[in-house]
């Protein structure tokens, strides 16, 4: 996979480009998620078709809050990426990607349950691990580790 | 609901369910029209307790998820740790891992094996699959101490090294595996009645599986040949020679054939394992993550002093992040580590395959009948306590 490539094709929507362990991380702006998703899977060259994980990062005091971040693996050329998205605190919304890569549906479902990240457009958003009734989402940081709910 | 179907609740307390799995089932007769999967009811935090655990503390954690193939845990986190602290790993420990990941797919393949036949009403494989996996049961409990969950990896290595009992556990079990499954296969394979509940059944093909997220024996089923042991080989499975086995429908037959074949293979490459071992250690003495050895705590103060500050702080990787990922029994098994720099991690994010694989369910058992959906439950082959974590 050509890195320089990539630069070229979605220059405007990618901002920082890093490569640690042999790993290469994407940080894209969230705006342009879906339709970053949807190029990185149908250009020839990166045929990404297959969506490993998506989950939540929580970096609770730093700002901006959270970020969601994509595993991406070509089945066809046997690469990966790894695509991530900040998200501010006030308003962690970012666009679904189930249109994408259908495996998205309960991968987004979790992240929504554990980090209250919240996904547009998706199909069927609400809790998957968690009961219905919860209060609060477990994985942020600032969520107690030990303890009984409030009363 | 309209007042024309059924909703059926199958489980949290079912035995075709393999676990506390809940599914919601729409029923027009004996027809399902649609299911609704409800999980989460072994939820543990497992991800958030690792938060606040400890890179050495983690790995006892990792035993907790997929307990069938707990081995695989081990080493799909140990690598992701590893990778983070850009540490070799000896020969000589990368090939006792892969001889282990491989016993560890027979055994979680045999119980997959015994418990959905005896789903479906075939009773006999349960005893035979279970006899096998007993003498494995044994060979991690000589090794490691505990049968389901042995913990033997370490960052760096093994927890000790092995000794010649265990290669030749592995030279007797491997002498007369492939015997036993040709016994399994005189049951099942050409099974009229095994053919009839299972060929043409929970249909998934290749690009659905893909765009579902599915892997293991569910897309190699379909006829897609991906392998992570082939695709991105780790503990030298390049110098392995074995075959990826596939199937053509896709449907649960072809995944009963895919993992009856990848038995075979794994039989073949524990032993070549075993039979190659390389000479040398089976750690990294030097690294700031590996605990100093057992005979230096007696003998050097500084051994103490790092030994006391690996248990009590542990060690504390490079800023950064990682995933890896390995071809556990049920499919692509991936960690993905967030490290900024202190000794617990900022994020640990388990990719588990049965979670995703069950997402294909829905798919699978709409159209079909009621007694279809035992058929195909089992064979996605899912540990709940993996898919709730």
């Amino acid at each position: 996979m050509n890195l320089d490539a990539i630069r070229e094709r979605f220059g405007g929507a990618i901002g920082e480009v890093t490569v640690f362990r042999g790993e290469i991380s994407l940080t894209v702006d969230r705006d342009s998620i879906a339709s970053l998703c949807k190029a990185l899977r149908d250009e020839e060259a990166l045929a990404f078709d297959f969506l490993s994980d998506l989950c939540g990062v929580d970096r609770h005091p730093a700002a901006p809050r959270f970020e969601v971040v994509y595993h991406l693996f070509s089945v066809r050329h046997g690469h990966r990426l790894r695509v991530k998205v900040p998200l501010g605190a006030e308003d962690p919304v970012i666009d679904s990607v189930v249109p994408v890569w259908e495996t998205a549906d309960w991968h987004e479902r979790e992240c929504f349950d554990l980090f209250g990240i919240r996904f547009r457009n998706h199909p069927d958003l609400r809790r998957i691990l968690l009961p219905e009734d919860f209060e609060g989402h477990p994985l942020r940081k600032d969520f107690p580790l030990e303890g009984t709910a409030k009363p | 609901m309209s007042a024309e179907t059924l909703s059926l609740n199958l489980g949290p307390q079912h035995p075709s369910t393999h676990g506390v799995l809940r599914v919601v089932l729409e029923l027009d007769g004996e027809t399902v029209v649609d299911a609704r999967p409800d999980i989460g009811f072994l939820h543990r935090g497992i991800e958030k307790l690792a938060e606040n655990r400890t890179y050495h503390q983690i790995i006892v954690l990792t035993d907790r998820l997929d307990y069938l193939a707990a081995h695989s845990n081990n080493l799909a986190y140990v690598m992701a740790v590893e990778k983070l602290m850009a540490i070799d790993v000896p020969r000589r420990a990368q090939y006792v891992r892969a001889a282990l990941a491989e016993l560890q797919r027979i055994a979680s393949h045999l119980f997959w094996l015994g418990t959905h036949a005896h789903d479906l009403g075939a009773m006999t494989p349960l005893f035979y699959a279970l006899r096998e996996r007993e003498a494995l049961m044994d060979i991690f409990e000589s090794l490691a101490g505990s049968r389901l969950t042995p913990s033997f990896l370490r960052i760096g290595g093994l927890a000790a090294d092995i000794d010649a009992g265990f290669v030749e556990a592995v030279r007797s079990f491997t002498d007369t595996f492939q015997a036993r499954v040709d016994e399994y296969e005189t049951l099942l394979t050409e099974n009229p009645i095994w053919k009839y509940r299972t060929q043409g059944v929970g249909i998934l093909d290749a690009s659905d599986c893909i765009r579902l997220g599915i892997s293991g024996p569910m897309l190699r089923g379909a006829g897609q040949a991906l392998d992570l042991r082939k695709a991105q080989p780790y503990c030298c499975y390049e110098e392995f020679h074995f075959e990826i086995p596939a199937g053509t429908q896709g449907d649960v037959y072809d995944r009963y054939l895919v993992r009856i074949r990848e038995m075979r293979e794994s039989a073949r490459i524990a032993r070549q394992a075993v039979e190659g071992l390389p000479e040398g250690t089976w750690t990294v003495p030097g690294s700031p993550a590996v605990f100093p050895a057992k005979g230096d705590l007696k003998q050097d103060i500084t051994a103490v002093i790092r030994h006391f500050g690996l248990v009590m702080e542990g060690f504390k990787p490079p800023a950064g992040e990682v995933y890896h990922a390995i071809e556990s029994p049920r499919g692509e098994l991936g960690f993905y580590i967030v490290s900024d720099g202190g000794s617990r991690p900022l994020r640990l994010k388990v990719r588990p395959p049965s979670f995703v694989n069950l997402q294909g369910l829905v798919k699978m058992v709409r159209g079909r009948l009621l007694a279809d959906v035992v058929a195909i439950i089992g064979a996605v082959d899912i540990v709940l306590a993996e898919v709730d974590r």
